[in-house]
């Protein structure tokens, strides 16, 4: 019974109620990172450990936090998290540390870890709750990955900084830049949007009947 | 004058060239939920520039006064956030007070600010780059401008497409996105100027 529930809400938060195509938040990351493939490894698998994490500390404390001081509270969480990432990331991988920047503390206002503490976790017992936050650091993790795959194979002609393109390959600077991003996230949601109407109602159907 | 040279070089390229929301990525949650309207994105703007120019001098006396004599550095994140949060909420009990107004202009927008993710990104880029007092403030201030230039530009175009008929999937986040795309690539435009200035 319990097990069912897990793996329904793991399979939502990874396809159909996909943080970032479902309410298109957090993608601030999404972007910023997404130029090179090994830096955006490194950046999902924070945001997964502080989204899960965060999500059982958050429905673990739900019954003790006081309703006004909430927000805070779950503020407070996430960002000892992200802490415990950034300072991991240092000792274990400086210069990826250094290349992402200000990003991994921008974890801690990424509205995907926020909005699954306020929409879940806040509700439900703490193992649902880390389910889905696994769920849906996965699911943007995917969407994530994907774009970096894309934007690193076009805009430099390299995957995970081996080159896979010959030299006829000409690269799309454009790619690596800022406005290459916002394309990539453009057409990579007209896709699968293009792709899941059709599975969406029904799914919407199932939902409704529950 | 080259310090204020200097500040102006800050605060220029904060407005255009690394504009935070064009050529950062942040504050994009907010960026394409209250583009809809020109009315709706001249508030948040407004707020953004006032709540990013004041916490970005305010992190910075923290952090430098602070943090760095305390050795507690890697306690920014939190520190920046209290800062934030306790800052836009103190804004909107003085604006509640003084002036009706105002309030009812700003009001709503202020506690959407805290977690705007341009504001924070603003206080960790003025700590990395190892800015002054006078940087930090044109930078925060710049940063602001910047986004609320963005989205005031983004809501004008939005609003004359209200009616325009856009492929189907590609309605709402999708078309802004790529709006926001060839913004960026007229951002990208203003990068010769910098450099060949002084």
């Amino acid at each position: 019974m319990t097990s069912g529930r897990i793996k329904r809400i793991m399979l939502g938060g990874i396809g159909r109620d996909n943080p970032v195509f479902a309410q298109v938040l957090g993608i601030c990351s999404t972007l910023a990172v997404t130029n090179v493939l090994r830096n955006t490894v490194v950046m999902c698998l924070g945001l997964v450990f502080t989204l899960a994490l965060s999500n059982l500390t958050v429905s673990a404390l739900r019954r003790l936090m006081p309703a006004r001081v909430r927000m805070m509270a779950e503020v407070l969480v996430i960002a000892c998290y992200v802490i415990i990432v950034d300072i991991a990331l240092k000792a274990l991988a400086p210069d990826i540390s250094r290349q992402l920047g200000p990003y991994v503390g921008l974890i801690i206002t990424n509205c995907i870890v926020m909005g699954r503490a306020e929409a879940f976790a806040l509700s439900n017992p703490p193992l649902p709750s880390l389910a889905d936050g696994v769920a849906a650091g996965i699911g943007y993790s995917c969407v994530l990955l994907v774009i970096a795959f894309f934007r690193e194979l076009l805009g430099s002609g390299t995957v995970w900084g081996a080159r896979v393109l010959g030299e006829w390959w000409t690269n799309w600077a454009i790619m690596v830049m800022a406005p290459g991003a916002f394309f990539m996230l453009a057409v990579f949601i007209w896709i699968v949007k293009g792709a899941i109407p059709r599975a969406g109602n029904a799914a919407g159907k199932e939902s409704g009947k529950q | 004058m080259p310090e204020s040279m200097n500040l102006f070089a800050v605060f220029f390229s904060a407005v255009f060239t690394g504009n935070i929301l064009l050529t950062n990525y942040l504050g994009m949650c907010s960026f394409l939920g209250a583009s809809r309207e020109v009315k709706t994105a001249l508030g948040l703007g407004t707020a953004v520039v006032f709540v990013m120019a004041a916490t970005g001098a305010l992190n910075w006396l923290i952090y430098c006064l602070v943090l760095v004599p305390l050795d507690l550095v890697y306690l920014r994140f939190i520190v920046f956030i209290v800062v934030i949060a306790a800052f836009v909420q103190v804004v909107e009990m003085i604006i509640e007070r003084t002036s009706e107004r105002l309030h009812a202009a700003l009001g709503i927008f202020l506690p959407l600010i805290t977690v705007n993710c341009a504001i924070m990104g603003a206080s960790l880029f003025m700590v990395i780059r190892n800015y002054g007092l006078g940087e930090a403030f044109a930078y925060g201030t710049g940063s602001g401008l910047g986004w609320a230039l963005a989205i005031l530009a983004m809501a004008g175009i939005r609003q004359k497409m209200a009616k325009a008929r856009v492929p189907r999937g590609l309605e709402g986040a999708g078309i802004t996105l790529i709006i926001a795309g060839i913004m960026a690539l007229a951002f990208v435009g203003f990068n010769g100027m910098l450099s060949a200035g002084p």
